[in-house]
């Protein structure tokens, strides 16, 4: 079992379909390791700060305004998780906040052992190398997370559209 | 042949008592009792009862937000903490029961770091406001003496010389910077700048002469400086008869993700650092190791320290071999390294 490197590229212009459930999945005695796709279904319906869209769904509108999940990648063993997304303007301002509802959504669903990291997806942004640093740096982000203001907008953003 | 002599780090105790993220640990420094902080906004003080460590005191209230970092006072009468509520709280116990009687203002936001000089005259705090802060101590008052903006972003550390009034502080600019007064017009002052790092420099120690300091990096490397004193040996020219630091060690390739701090045992020289990969790891000096080119050996690796990132790791300041640790995973830890 190595690395899982998996291409989720939403370049679908409409939601992926629904997971299917296997006779493997509802049996007990088999253990289920998160996989790729699990992972994007956690963070598939994050809404744009700005927009009642989700990421997934952004890919629909306006170039200016797309953030698409780039890839995931899941090591079990190890207990690593790496999302990559991308900003497909190279100076999109919300590039920080979205990383972010994704790496705190991660770090709500997923169990403690997992380390999760959120960057852009390399090439795709301005101040990529800024931006991965900050939301790589947990002690900022436990700070960001006791401002109630930020943490309103996160949680609107993480909030599943109903 | 090098054969390497591996230690083991035996544990003593499983500590737990606050609820998420702890921070920090501080030993008392006559090494009596141990002082632990964290998200829960609580300053836990422990105690040794033959042979457990126990809760003594829980110190609350003194902050709305998480606690980064506590320091005992070198006479071991204060403790000082920093939030991120942006203060800086000095609790005693003059009444017999720990007490926040002062409080320090001034950073715009997130104290991250505080630290007592060796005559406990003075107190540095640094901020993700990029500035750090000289306070004086004066019967129970605090002068903010200067306010330092020399680093371009968040600082992380401040740790102050073993028996000088010099202080060195760490950022996530890369660099290790350290400031001394002018005794000509009571400015504090760069007296240097150590570039090599080459991404958030968390912590530094410094050894028991205080001519060096490990750093430690988001970049997964340790890095030793060692100090040049005017007229210095090997003849590092020193430019305005100011020491120079240089980088004489860089131990890379054992840690797989962020070291977030280090200690340098002022006993027995190890080295021993805090890692985001959960592992605590222990280094030695190379007995043949050259002054000027110093190489260390791992000599222990305890996988599995905590389930979650180690955040903190401090010697114990008497018993050599004790330390203490404290994670993500909510718990602290005591344990003992066997050479």
């Amino acid at each position: 079992m190595g690395d899982t490197l998996e291409n989720i590229n939403p370049k679908l212009y409409k939601k992926i379909n629904e997971r299917e459930i296997t006779a493997e999945d509802e049996d007990e005695d088999i253990i289920d390791e998160f996989d790729t796709r699990e992972i994007f279904d956690l963070i598939r319906n994050i809404n744009d700060p700005e927009h009642p869209l989700t990421l997934e769904e952004l890919n629909v509108v306006e170039q200016s305004l797309i953030e698409v999940i780039y890839y995931i990648l899941i090591d079990n063993e190890a207990n690593k998780v790496c999302v990559k997304f991308t900003p497909t303007i190279p100076h999109c301002s919300m590039a920080t906040l979205i990383g972010l509802s994704i790496r705190v959504q991660l770090l709500r669903v997923l169990p403690p052992r997992f380390k999760v990291s959120v960057e852009i997806t390399p090439g795709t942004h301005m101040s990529e190398a800024a931006v991965n640093k900050q939301l790589a740096d947990k002690e900022r982000v436990a700070a960001a997370l006791e401002n109630n203001h930020l943490l309103e907008v996160i949680n609107q953003c993480i909030g599943i559209k109903c | 042949m090098y054969i390497v002599e591996m230690g083991t780090l035996e544990l003593k105790q499983t500590l737990n008592g606050h609820r998420g993220r702890v921070w920090n640990v501080c030993w008392h420094p006559n090494g009596t009792c141990l002082a632990s902080c964290g998200e829960d906004k609580t300053i836990i003080i422990w105690g040794q009862q033959d042979p457990k460590w126990v809760v003594k005191t829980i110190l609350t209230e003194g902050h709305t937000r998480t606690i980064r970092e506590i320091a005992w006072s070198p006479s071991g009468n204060y403790i000082a903490s920093a939030s991120f509520d942006s203060t800086t709280a000095v609790w005693d116990n003059k009444s017999g029961q720990f007490e926040c009687n002062a409080t320090l203002e001034g950073h715009e936001n997130e104290v991250k770091s505080v630290s007592w000089s060796c005559s406990g005259q003075l107190l540095a705090t640094c901020s993700r406001d990029k500035s750090v802060w000289i306070w004086e101590v004066n019967d129970d008052e605090y002068e903010c003496a200067a306010v330092i903006n020399a680093h371009t972003q968040d600082v992380k550390k401040v740790r102050w010389h073993p028996n000088e009034e010099v202080v060195a502080s760490a950022s996530y600019d890369n660099t290790v910077k350290m400031f001394k007064e002018d005794p000509g017009d009571n400015d504090w002052s760069c007296i240097a700048t150590l570039s090599s790092h080459t991404s958030t420099v968390w912590s530094l120690a410094w050894n028991k002469e205080g001519n060096q300091i490990a750093t430690c990096s988001d970049d997964q490397t340790v890095k030793i400086w060692q100090e040049y004193k005017p007229d210095n040996e090997p003849g590092i020219v020193t430019p305005n008869n100011e020491s120079v630091w240089k980088c004489v060690c860089t131990i890379t390739g054992y840690h797989t993700r962020t070291i977030y701090d280090i200690d340098w045992c002022k006993t027995t020289g190890l080295l021993v650092t805090a890692c985001g990969d959960d592992i605590i790891r222990i280094f030695k000096e190379d007995s043949d190791s050259d002054p000027h080119q110093p190489s260390f050996t791992m000599v222990c690796s305890m996988d599995t320290a905590h389930t979650q990132d180690v955040n903190c790791v401090q010697w114990h300041p008497t018993i050599p071999g004790q330390l203490a640790s404290a994670s993500d995973d909510g718990s602290v830890k005591i344990w003992f390294y066997n050479e």
